[in-house]
């Protein structure tokens, strides 16, 4: 899928094998999930040459997370952006929560992974208290807009600013605009980033409205005005600087 | 500093490249170091492999200081077309930026847009290993 993701992992996940075998989930995730190659299930799912049934058993629970977030968001979010068959809106936040549900399942109490910008994290960062995440400035390259006090939960920001206008609105099949970026913070990084994806499509007012109403997630938004607002639910998790 | 350069190194060690991208042709894979200004006392150089990534070649160099790494240059960049150098005028301040965080005893991550820079990485991990 044409991403990076780091891990901060206790040594003990080096040891234990949990480190690598959370590498070889992710490019397991690559291999079968990635648009851009011809014969993964999702390549051979869009074009129709097989169905559900002949694909991995995670494309099923792929597409219910997909048709779930789909009602939740009233259709702003589409595993068929631009009407091509493509499930990373989603893939790509689950991945790295599962990733990160696999050093847990080998007793790592405290880690963080970040795939491409979205974070999935478990305790803290040992004696030193929260993870801090830097949330950046879609508007000033190399700066950060705040930092987010993280324990057990998912960080995901969806932008414009690396690769230009790339989230449609599935509603009108134009990119969408009025917001630089909008941060979802919650217990999944999966539920995180797709609600981040369709709350972007969505524009400020709607996405306003409709991150308010998610119970446990709560966002904080970059106009492309450089104007700010969050839910009511978001102050707690701000770090002090 | 909690972290020294070790943990930075295990740290970027964990660091996966998921590379699939387009192709996206490229034919500069000669290196063209900028000639260094003279380092303060306490700093030295590493420079990392040239990585070829399907949007060009990405070198990076670390400088360190008493085992921290106190900045990054960037020696190459794809910058093909104009849109590549938009998204290195992007990109690699943010990528910087994340480095130097990850050792910071402030900031452990940075959420936001993604990027595509697997090269960053792996001319990356080549400096800490040649500085090892």
């Amino acid at each position: 899928m044409g991403t990076v993701v780091s891990f901060d992992v206790p040594f003990s996940a080096r040891r234990d094998g949990s480190l690598d075998e959370a590498i070889r989930w992710l490019h397991w995730v690559d291999l079968v999930f990635s648009p851009y190659r011809p014969d993964s299930d999702v390549s051979l799912l869009a074009r129709a040459e097989v169905d559900v049934d002949g694909c991995v058993p995670e494309m099923a629970e792929v597409l219910t997370a997909c048709a779930f977030v789909s009602d939740l968001s009233g259709g702003y979010f589409t595993a068929a952006p631009g009407g091509q068959f493509d499930p990373s809106g989603y893939v790509k936040g689950w991945a790295v929560e599962r990733a990160a549900a696999l050093l847990s399942r080998a007793g790592s109490a405290d880690h963080l992974v970040n795939g491409g910008g979205d974070v999935q994290c478990a305790g803290g960062r040992g004696a030193g208290g929260p993870w801090r995440v830097g949330i950046a400035d879609p508007l000033r390259p190399g700066r950060l807009a705040l930092v987010v006090s993280a324990t057990d939960c998912a960080v995901a920001t969806s932008g414009t600013a690396e690769r230009g206008p790339h989230i449609l609105d599935p509603h009108t099949g134009q990119p969408a605009s009025g917001l630089a970026s909008i941060t979802i913070v919650g217990p999944s990084l999966a539920l995180a980033d797709a609600c981040a994806t369709a709350a972007f499509a969505m524009g400020p007012a709607r996405a306003r409205d409709w991150t308010e109403s998610l119970e446990g997630y709560a966002a904080f938004a970059i106009t492309d005005a450089g104007d700010t607002w969050q839910t009511p639910g978001f102050g707690r998790h701000i770090s002090p600087a | 500093m909690r972290r020294t350069i070790l943990a930075v190194t295990a740290t970027v060690a964990g660091l996966v490249a998921l590379l699939s991208f387009k192709t996206h042709s490229s034919e500069r894979t000669v290196a063209t170091p900028q000639p260094s200004a003279t380092l303060p006392p306490g700093e030295r150089e590493i420079t990392g492999n040239v990585a070829n990534t399907a949007y060009g070649p990405v070198q990076v160099q670390v400088v360190v200081a008493t085992s921290k790494i106190v900045r990054v240059n960037i020696l190459e960049q794809p910058s093909s077309t104009t849109r590549d150098v938009q998204i290195g005028q992007f990109a690699f301040p943010k990528l910087v930026t994340e480095t130097l965080s990850a050792q910071s005893a402030r900031i452990d991550s940075v959420s936001g847009a993604t990027y595509t820079s697997g090269g960053y990485i792996k001319s990356l991990q080549s400096a800490l290993d040649n500085g090892a």
